[in-house]
Order: C-alpha cells, then structure tokens, then sequence
C-alpha cells in the first residue's frame, strides 16, 4: 500500500475497521486464529469425543477397564512380566481415536478425553479470568485518572500493594488460603473447588498491570484539548467519560486482552500443576501435567501433551496480541506495514 | 518369676507364630533369621545419606508416631527394654537395654523390678539415673504421647496422669531407688504385652531435664550409638557418632557402622530412585512411584528388597460427623473400594495383597474373612476379598440418607497417596457423594487427620505395628482410650469408642496372661465384631520395598524396626 493510498483509507474509515481490514490480511494474525480456533472447537468437543468416539467417563478412575488392542483384550493398566514383576503401566497410545488414542493416566481414564475437558477448563477460566481483569483495570483506570485526587491516591495505592507481591507468588498464597475455605463476599459465595475461585484469584493479581497504564493514559487524556473543550461546554462526566475518555483508552485494552487471557491461561496452569487450580477430578492442562510427572518415566506423552497444548495456545495469543497492536498502532498504518 | 517367664514364653509363642508365617512368605531378597553378626570394624566410617520427600515432624521420641523416626530412634533412643537387633525370629524378641536384665516378676504380674545399668551416659554426657527413668515415664503424660491412654494406662497413677497431664506424679507406679539403682513398676493389673510396650520408643529414657511439652524439632540427648545433630524439617536430619556411647549390649544398641546418617527432605519419590541409582543416595524412604517400579525390579533387582509386613493401609472414616456417623454410609464405602485396583496403585500384587480384615494375615489373632465383598456380609463373611460391590454400596448409601452430602478425602501429598485419593473421590462420587480430594504435606497429614477440630470426615493412612499383638491394632486404633479430641496425638482417628467392645478388648488382654491361644480367638472374634460397625475400610497389607544404592552392603530387614539404618555399611 503507498502512502498515498494508506492516508485516503485513513481518512475514509473508522480505525476500528481498518485494524480489521489489517488483520484481515496479516498473516500472524491468520495463523494464530487458525491455531486458536482449532484447540477452542475441539475443546468444546469434548463431552461429544467422550460419549460419542471414546465411549469414556474421563473423570472415573478405570483401574480394571480392559480394551481390544489389535484383536487382543489387554488391561488399560499392565502388570510388569519382567525382572521382579514389579509396577503396574497405564497403556500407552493406542493411535485409535475410539479408544486410548494418548494412552490412559494413572487412573486408567483415557488422556485424549481429559486433554479436551482440559482445554475447555483452562480457556474458560483463562478467557474469562483476563476479561473481568480487563473490566476491572478499565473501571478502576478511568476512575483513578479522570476523578484524580484522593481517590487516585486510594486506588493507586491499592494497586501498588498488590503490585509489590510476585504475581505467582500472590496467586498461589490466595489459592491455598480459599481453596479450603471457599470466599464468600456479600451474598456472592464461592465454594471450595469452584471453578469460579481461580477466575477470581488470576482476574485480580493481574489488575495493577493493566490498570496502571490505563490510568496513566486516562491522566494524560485528562489535559488533551478536546477533553477540555468538553468539559468547557458544561458536559457531563459521564458523557465525557464515554464519549471522549473511553474511545481514546480502547486501543490499548484491546491490546491487553490476547496478552492477559494468554497469562491467565498459563497462571491457571500453573496453579492447577501445583494442585491449589482446578481441582480433581475436573482436569485442566495443568492439572493432566501434574498426572503426567508420575508417568513421565514410562508413559511421558501424558504429561508432554497438555504442555504442547498450552504452548501453542499461549504462542498463538501473543503472536496474534501483536498481529492487534500494530494493525491499532497509527504509526504502523501510516507506514504501510 | 514365674509369671514373668509365663509372660515371655507366651510373647515367645507369638513371635514364633508370626515369624513362622511371615518369614515363610518373605522374598528371596529377605535376610536370613538370625542375631546380629559380630561387629565388623573395617566397615565403619562414611555418610549414610536418606532421601525423603518430607520429615516426620516432632522429632519428640515420646510423641512421633511414624515409622519414619521410629526407624532411626533404635540407633539413638534406649528404652529398659528393647526389640532385639538381627532378623527374622531375632527381631521379635524383647531383650533388656538400659536394664540389666529383665524385669522381675511378682505381684501376680502387676509388679516388675529393673535393674538400670551403670555407666550409661546421655549425648550431653550427663549420667543416666533412676530420676531419668521416672521422669520419662511421667513425661509420657505431660507430652500426650499418642499411646499414653493405650500403652501406659495401666501404671498406677496413670489415670490421674491423663487427666491432668501437666502435673503427672508417677510417685507409687513408679518405685524408684537410687541407691539400689532399682526400678519398680507397678501396674494396676498384670499386662501381657506391657513388655513390648515398654521396648517401642514411646518409652525411651530421656533426660529430666527434657521439656515437659512436645519437644518439636529441640533436640533430646540420646544414649545410643547416635544423637541427633541437627534437624530442619524443611531440608535434612543429621546424625552423628554419641561420644559418650559404648556398647553395652550387641542385641539391644549395637555399635553402628556410618560415622554420619544425613536424612534429607524435600526430594520427590522420582528424585529419590534417581538418586539412589546414581549413588548420591543410599537408600529413598517413599515408596517406589508406580512409573519407576518396572525399571528397579529389572534393571536393579540386585539393588532390591521385598519383605512382607504387619501393616494395613486403611481408610479411617470419622464416625462422630457426617455422613459416616451413619454405620450404613462407613460400609457403603466398605463394600464399594475396589481393593484390587488399590493395590494396582501401590504396585501390583507383588508388593500388596487385599484384605478387609482388620488383624493382617499371619498376625495373632487374625482369620481369614471377609465381610465387605460381592456376596459377602459382616454377618455372612467370605473366606477372603473378591471384588467390590457397588450396587450393594449405592443402596446403603441411598438407604443411610448420606446421598448427595460433601465429603473432603484427605491424603498426604506424594504420588501414590494422592493416586489413592483421587480414585478413592471416584469410587465415593460413584456411590452418590459429592467428594473432594485435599492432599496435604506428608510433614503434617498424619497428625491433621487425627484432630477431631480439623473435622476430617475420611482419609488414607498406614499402620504398622508397634508389636506383635492383636492389641497393637485393635486396642491402639479403636479403643476408646486412644481418642483424645481436639488433639494430635488421637490415634483413634475414627473417634470410634465403642464401650462393649471395649470390655471385650480388656478381656481379651487379660485372657491372654494365662491362655494366648483363647485370647487370639477372643481378637478374631472381636475383628470381626469391629468391622460390622465399619469404623475404618481396611485396604491391603502391603509389603516393605527397600531400594538401596550399589555401594550399600549390610542390609538387614527387621520385622519389627524394617531396615536397620545404623547398620548399612558404606565402607
């Protein structure tokens, strides 16, 4: 595109539509929702590979289940024949999708049906613990930087406090103390277990990293020409706030959401490997990698196969994240990029 | 005397019974039965390094209860008493150890008179005296020691002891006469197993001056071969040569052969065999994970060591809070647990064996039945376990009104553990529970589950026996005087207190002065009464696999202690 033809564009659409336009043609951006879309359609697949391809409960352990391998009736969990005779080995990958396609875990469950129900739980707790960080950050960024004065001072200080813990460090401590006790706030309880208490806990410990900039942003906004002809003119927070404020901020909240959903993701993770996440026998990515440790000497693909999963959908975010960015990024359109 | 030797022979017979049984079943691996070979010089010296995934907690030999510590108080802690060093039969036996001798026998058996060794010293160089011996016995009241309302009862004064714990005077059970040196235990009545329960570490001999509370991680001067040098919960146990240690008796406290044992925690059940292969340690503690089993009995089989065991894994199930203060809800779970597939987790048949009785196979007293297996009833038993019937368990869950309510399992955090857990949460969903798994540090699981404030509904736990008989098992776990509320020393973890059964058990110990083969009856009797209530779901007997690096020697299994950890040479 030359320059010429970049600045008619410009001034004939809505940025909104030529970032779409942009994204439309990026090829990081075509990669990465292709990638995206993959695992989100076959995590959500899952209850329909378990009862209708695999036949399996993925969440009841088979520890006596037997399955047909190449016409011979073999056990799921196979007793040592060698040496002294000791151990039991989950069944490896049977490279059937009908049955054991990655093998079983521990448990004797088929891993194939659990790594589907993962995938549902770590994108539903990931997408949805980044998008109410997101809401949370713009509501307390707009805040602090329009209202200014004490309540800034309040809230910046709030954030500063949760700011100074590590952010691994935050998660787990909140994880191991709610785990058991479950949170209850107002008539809003969360029981223990509950999927919504990791949505709560990574949507929090990440706020102060999105909601800083948002206010240091919103500051800056504050003393911009038009949002002070606004104010001159007698309009109303409110109206200013949506009207002039909000526009100006999206791009960059829109920027954050690939990259927060993506932490999200790996926080939950995280917390589910370390057993304080999801809890069993729900199964999520990290959850199936904690399964797989104990395995990883005899049937590694246990553990190796929700870690690739999350690599690619963490890689897929932060690729598409910076597809966003520069089709947002004026300087990047103005170049032509 | 002659009740004393009465007393002996019929500990003897007991012992005889088992070994006979146990020793039969035992691996090629096994060491022969025997005492202990002489001491051999030229193999001392080195550091014996232990692997761990997590301590044991109070390193206090009067309120640990794990096997774990218990494993290294036989190179450190004396009692009067003492298991007998060497294997097999050997093991079994009581011999004196800060005694000279054992006890004299009068008063119908409730009388016993000790002579203390002299010239004995503890680690801080401080003489043992008689005034050490008393204080001990009492500070097995002031620390609550977990079997203080089991094991130690029956001393007069114990029972004002364990009422008011922090002022026990063991002033007329406790006879004591510094001049003489002497000792007199009197009992409120003769005891057949007051010998044993005198050689296990909860009576050892610590210094008056120890604390009158639990100890923790504050070390206590030992006698033996060992004192403790450091310890750190977090990271390591290091023991170290007692300078003022000189045998006085091969069987009871012989000299060990590492100038140095280092326990280290912290370190995976997979990094322990790693290491263990690689000679950086020389021998893990946790048992083996599932992944690594196959790879150990074939490319180290050498290395390895399978010996059975008088143990149970079982499943206590709180009978004071719901839902298994319902009779009907502890068998459902009874009935449902697939002992088979339990016993896959654990390793596979060549390392346990099912059972749902509560005596393990080849103990006093124990008889083959089974009355939670498909056609089987308490009423009703099966000669052995079968298989599971879920049907049966789902109706008694529907039957109990306990469907649909909350039920947290709670099991330590290693490997397989954790797998118990998580199939135990299966099989519990599977029978209309809504449950949970809570896996906690091994450092703490054992005592969290036994305090009634921690609300623990159901839980896997492990028991070994302190000695050979059927008491150890019935009267230790499900007596009424082992549960103590609100507190961690409650070995009772069922909080079971059943006062018929209770007589019975007091009936049978008496019984088992004058008659032992009657008294055993009288325990199979009362196993089976037990298991009708279903306090616990007994899971398998399991056996004992010790994985040793390649530049270990000397390895030599005590049925009663395990493997003998002063004795591993390196040299």
């Amino acid at each position: 595109m030359s320059l010429k033809d970049s600045s008619e564009a410009i001034f004939s659409e809505s940025p909104g539509k030529i970032a779409l336009r942009i994204l439309a043609k990026d090829k990081r951006s075509i990669i990465s929702l292709s990638i995206l879309g993959v695992i989100i359609f076959l995590s959500f697949m899952a209850p329909v590979f378990s009862h209708y391809v695999a036949d399996t409960n993925p969440f009841e352990s088979s520890l006596n289940a037997t399955i047909i391998v190449h016409g011979a009736e073999k056990p799921v969990l196979e007793a040592s024949t060698t040496g002294l005779g000791l151990g039991v080995t989950p069944i490896g990958p049977t490279w059937n999708i009908r049955s054991y396609f990655l093998g079983a875990d521990g448990q004797g469950r088929d891993v194939m049906a659990r790594l589907l129900y993962g995938g549902r739980s770590t994108l539903i707790i990931g997408t949805t613990a980044g998008l109410l960080c997101i809401f949370f950050s713009l509501l307390i960024g707009i805040i602090a930087g329009y209202r200014r004065g004490w309540i800034d001072a309040v809230l910046s200080r709030i954030l500063d406090i949760i700011w100074a813990f590590p952010v691994y460090l935050l998660a787990i401590s909140l994880s191991v103390v709610l785990l058991t006790s479950g949170l209850s706030i107002g008539f809003i309880h969360l029981g223990p277990g509950s999927f919504a208490l990791p949505i709560v806990i990574i949507g929090v410990v990440y706020i102060p990293y999105v909601a800083r900039p948002i206010r240091a942003q919103v500051l800056a906004l504050r003393e911009r020409e038009f949002v002070r002809a606004a104010v001159g003119t007698g309009a109303k927070h409110s109206t200013i706030i949506f009207r002039e404020i909000l526009p100006n901020v999206m791009p960059s909240v829109i920027v954050f959401i690939p990259i927060i959903v993506s932490l999200s993701m790996l926080t939950e993770s995280a917390l589910s490997f370390l057993s304080i996440g999801v809890q069993p026998p729900a199964a999520s990515w990290g959850t199936i990698i904690n399964d797989g440790l104990a395995l990883l000497y005899t049937r590694p693909i246990v553990g190796l196969a929700p870690g690739l999963m999350i690599v690619f959908t963490a890689a897929a975010l932060n690729l598409y994240g910076d597809a966003v960015r520069d089709a947002l990024d004026p300087k990047t359109r103005a170049r032509g990029d | 005397m002659h009740r004393h030797i009465k007393v002996l022979s019929s500990f003897a017979g007991i012992a005889a019974l088992i070994v006979s049984a146990v020793v039969g079943t035992s691996s090629a691996s096994a060491a022969a039965a025997g005492p202990l070979a002489p001491y051999d010089a030229k193999h001392a010296g080195g550091t014996v390094t232990l692997v761990a995934q997590a301590a044991a907690g109070t390193l206090d030999p009067k309120v640990n209860y794990t096997a774990q510590f218990w494993q290294l108080y036989q190179a450190t802690y004396d009692g009067l008493l003492t298991f007998s060093y060497g294997s097999g039969a050997t093991t079994f036996v009581v011999v004196p150890d800060l005694a000279e001798a054992l006890p004299v026998s009068s008063n119908g058996g409730k009388t016993l008179t000790f002579k203390l060794r002299s010239g004995i010293k503890f680690s801080n160089g401080k003489p043992v005296t008689v005034a050490d011996v008393k204080a001990s016995f009492e500070r097995i009241f002031k620390v609550s020691s977990p079997t203080a309302g089991s094991f130690y009862n029956g001393i007069v004064g114990a029972a004002a002891c364990l009422k008011t714990p922090a002022t026990c005077k063991l002033d007329k059970g406790i006879v004591v006469n510094a001049a003489k040196n002497t000792i007199v235990m009197n009992l409120v009545a003769a005891d057949e197993t007051i010998l044993s329960k005198l050689a296990v570490p909860h009576a050892v001999i610590n210094p008056a001056s120890a604390p009158s509370k639990d100890a923790g991680t504050t070390i206590i001067p030992t006698t033996g071969a060992y004192m403790f040098k450091s310890y750190n919960p977090n990271k390591s146990l290091v023991m170290v040569r007692n300078p003022y240690y000189k045998e006085w008796s091969h069987a009871a406290q012989p000299q060990g052969y590492p100038d140095q044992i280092l326990f280290k925690f912290g370190i995976t059940p997979t990094a322990q065999v790693t290491a263990v292969e690689n000679n950086q340690a020389n021998w893990a503690y946790d048992p083996i994970p599932a992944d690594r089993l196959n790879e150990i009995g074939t490319k180290y089989a050498s290395q390895v060591h399978v010996n059975p065991l008088t143990a149970m894994w079982y499943l206590p199930m709180n009978v004071n809070i719901a839902p298994f203060n319902n009779v009907k809800a502890r068998q459902a779970v009874n009935y449902a647990i697939d002992r088979a597939a339990m016993v896959k987790i654990f390793g596979g048949t060549q390392l346990a064996g099912p059972v749902c009785s509560f005596l393990p196979p080849n103990f006093p007293g124990h008889v083959d039945y089974c009355g939670y297996t498909k056609g089987a009833t308490p009423a009703k038993p099966a000669k052995a376990w079968t298989a599971p019937d879920l049907e049966l368990a789902k109706q008694l869950v529907k039957d109990s009104g306990t469907a649909g309510q909350e039920v947290g399992i709670v099991v330590s955090d290693d490997d397989v553990n954790k797998q118990m857990g998580v199939y135990l949460q299966s099989v519990l969903t599977s029978i209309g529970y809504k449950a949970t798994v809570k896996p906690i540090s091994g450092n703490i699981q054992f005592t969290y589950i036994q305090n009634t404030s921690n609300k623990v509904q159901i839980s896997v736990s492990q028991w070994y026996q302190d000695y050979p008989a059927a008491s150890d098992f019935l009267d230790v776990l499900l007596g009424c005087a082992s549960f103590t509320p609100n507190s961690d020393s409650s070995i009772n973890m069922s909080g079971y207190c059943n006062k018929a059964l209770d007589a019975k058990m007091a009936k049978a110990k008496t019984l088992g002065l004058t008659d032992p083969v009657a008294a055993n009856k009288m325990w199979g009797q009362i196993d089976q009464e037990v298991m009708a209530d279903a306090p616990v779901a007994v899971v398998f007997t399991p056996k004992q696999l010790d994985f040793i690096s390649s530049g270990t020697k000397n390895y030599i299994f005590s049925l009663q202690y395990k493997m003998f950890v002063s004795q591993l040479q390196v040299k």
